[in-house]
């Protein structure tokens, strides 16, 4: 079958692969999006500078403190949701009752001084970050070679998608901030603190953008600009699945992975652009988006 | 994204503020090439066209796009490559380059107004990327390389646009008539139309106007114009590049017109002016500007959301 196609089916299942990596890392960002959009009612623009404030982190880790992956994929979330906890406090909170373009506005500006002042000290070339030991080498399947740490990253953020998934739709923590989303004032008059609970949704949306960060340092370089195509993309794939789902931002950025992954085996010219095709084909088909309810 | 910095002017004065503002730009612009840098002057007029054009979508439509950058330089390409592959006169290179980038705003207009707000900026961005993409890779537009040493020619056949100080009327006559072309579309019926739709969407589809061609014909106007600018621009340098069509000049012009006050006629120029300075004085800093520009439009969201000239019309009442 493979030889009528004219493709070997190392190439199709490792692109394939590569696919459902970056859908991965698709829907953890537009997850940390639709969670930050359901409670702010903003777009982070610095999402892609955070995710890769995230790899940072994990390097400065290693390189100055000698802390490994590990401890790196819980303490670098931890340090960059702080991080943007405090910009939540001290600049996000005072746009609360403005038109919600200036909070992408603030945000577009957090994010170039941030890809600014990394660029200026480590230019814009890469820096490496080695896998960890423990998931070192890779799987013969008989069709593809997997290698371990691909299939750990895949697993891994999938479990993390469905965790968030679950924290949101089905405990009690989760009904809250669906309420506060309708209706925040409500919500108040029964003694919950709102503008706590906003805070701390900026920093888990922020920190699941550094999980993700963590994730792709072994894999994509430490660069700078890591994040400032990538999330473009991201917003395509939000505007595709629709943020009114946290299950539709998960499914749609796994997907569109795979679909890319896919491009980039028959047509590699329309690779960089598919998602963007998708997204024209879906405005025309269905303007809210796959999962999203109609504005 | 409605500023009410204006509100207070009584209707009389309004025209009267906008000559007097009008005359003294235009004198500043004859005066100034005997002070200052004339290609430097004429960088900033491109750039202040673009952004007023920029600000007839967000100041008075209430649309942020966050992809114009894809208008301006792909208007920038089509007219390097007519004027020098196929070795049009100037003035029919800018015109078509300008058509171009219109026939493009029809296409990415369609779809994009079929979202509001932030949706709205995303789908311009991601669309815009989409076209830059496509730079790079079509073969015509010579990908990192651009297209180099586009000749200037004469303008109607006698205009000698290889004389910088011709070059500079030129672009400042473009530039005024483009300005005035602005400011009767905004204080046309069209244009209260269009404010009204800023105002409150639901009430103006309510009163009979179809919202959605109303924001398609701003959307492709705006387009246009901005192609204007990216054509002159690509005629002035002489080249036209992958930066033009780059997400950080969508960016760019955002900053402009943030900087200069959105929704008022004269503050993109303003802010256009100051941006282009500053990105010249401290060139030498690297990627410092990136984050000193970050830093304004943090600073300009937090306090100062009027911009320049929109704090002086409200602290003067005037209407500019």
């Amino acid at each position: 079958m493979f030889e009528l196609i004219g493709i070997s089916p190392q190439a199709l299942f490792g692109q394939l692969l590569l696919g459902l990596i970056n859908g991965a890392f698709y829907a953890l960002l537009s997850l940390g999006l639709a969670v930050i959009f359901g409670m702010l009612n903003i777009v982070n623009f610095a999402h892609g500078a955070l995710y890769m404030m995230g790899a940072f982190c994990a390097w400065f880790l290693l390189n100055y403190a000698g802390i490994g992956y590990w401890p790196a994929l819980i303490l670098a979330p931890i340090v960059i949701g702080i991080f943007g906890v405090i910009i939540e406090r001290t600049m996000l909170n005072r746009l609360a009752n403005l038109d919600h373009l200036y909070g992408l506005l603030l945000t577009f500006g957090v994010a170039l001084i941030v890809q600014g002042i990394f660029q200026n000290y480590f230019g814009s070339s890469g820096l490496p970050y080695a896998i960890p030991d423990l998931l070192k080498g890779g799987q013969n399947l008989g069709f593809m070679y997997l290698p371990n740490y691909r299939a750990w990253v895949i697993v891994f953020s999938l479990a993390v998608c469905l965790a968030t998934w679950f924290l949101i739709e089905k405990t009690k923590l989760g009904a809250y901030l669906r309420a506060a989303t309708e209706n925040p004032t409500l919500v108040r008059a029964f003694g919950i603190n709102v503008p706590l609970m906003i805070t701390l949704t900026y920093g888990f949306g922020v920190a699941l953008a550094a999980l993700a960060g963590v994730l792709a340092a072994p894999i994509n370089q430490v660069r700078p600009l890591m994040g400032a195509d990538f999330i473009i993309v991201v917003f395509a794939v939000v505007v595709i699945g629709g943020m009114g789902s946290i299950m539709g931002s998960i499914v749609t950025g796994f997907t569109l992975g795979l679909i890319e992954g896919l491009t980039k085996v028959f047509y590699p010219e329309a690779s960089n652009t598919v998602v963007f095709v998708i997204m024209a084909i879906v405005l025309l088909i269905k303007p809210a988006g796959l999962f999203g309810r109609t504005a | 994204m409605a500023t009410a910095a204006i509100a207070t002017v009584s209707a009389k004065d309004a025209p009267r503020h906008e000559m007097t503002a009008f005359a003294v730009m235009t004198v500043l612009l004859v005066v100034a090439p005997m002070v200052v840098y004339p290609f430097f002057l004429m960088q900033a007029l491109c750039f202040a066209l673009f952004a007023c054009a920029f600000n007839l979508l967000l100041g008075y439509v209430g649309l942020l796009s966050f992809g114009h950058a894809m208008f301006l330089g792909s208007a920038g390409y089509f007219s390097a490559h007519i004027a020098k592959v196929w070795g049009w006169p100037p003035e029919l290179a800018i015109l078509a380059a300008a058509l171009g980038a219109g026939v493009i705003g029809v296409v990415v207009g369609q779809l994009a107004i079929k979202r509001q707000g932030i949706y709205f900026a995303m789908i311009t961005l991601a669309l815009s990327q989409m076209i830059y993409f496509f730079c790079l890779q079509a073969p015509f537009t010579h990908g990192e390389d651009g297209i180099q040493a586009v000749p200037q020619g004469k303008m109607f056949g006698f205009i000698d646009l290889s004389n910088q100080m011709v070059l500079y009327f030129t672009v400042l006559v473009i530039f005024l008539a483009a300005f005035l072309l602005i400011h009767r579309i905004i204080n046309s019926p069209f244009g209260e139309i269009l404010k009204s739709i800023r105002e409150n969407e639901p009430r103006a589809i309510s009163l009979g106007y179809k919202a959605d061609k109303y924001k398609l014909a701003a959307f492709v106007m705006s387009a246009t114009l901005v192609g204007l600018a990216g054509a002159v621009k690509a005629i002035v340098a002489q080249n036209a590049s992958l930066t033009d069509v780059h997400w950080s000049m969508s960016g760019e012009v955002v900053l402009m017109t943030l900087v200069g006050g959105m929704g008022t006629i004269f503050g993109p120029v303003v802010g256009a002016f100051v941006i282009i300075a500053m990105q010249n004085y401290l060139a030498q800093f690297g990627q410092w500007v990136t984050v000193i520009q970050g830093v304004i439009f943090v600073i300009c969201v937090l306090a100062f959301r009027r911009g320049i000239v929109g704090e002086i019309a409200h602290y003067k009442r005037w209407s500019l």
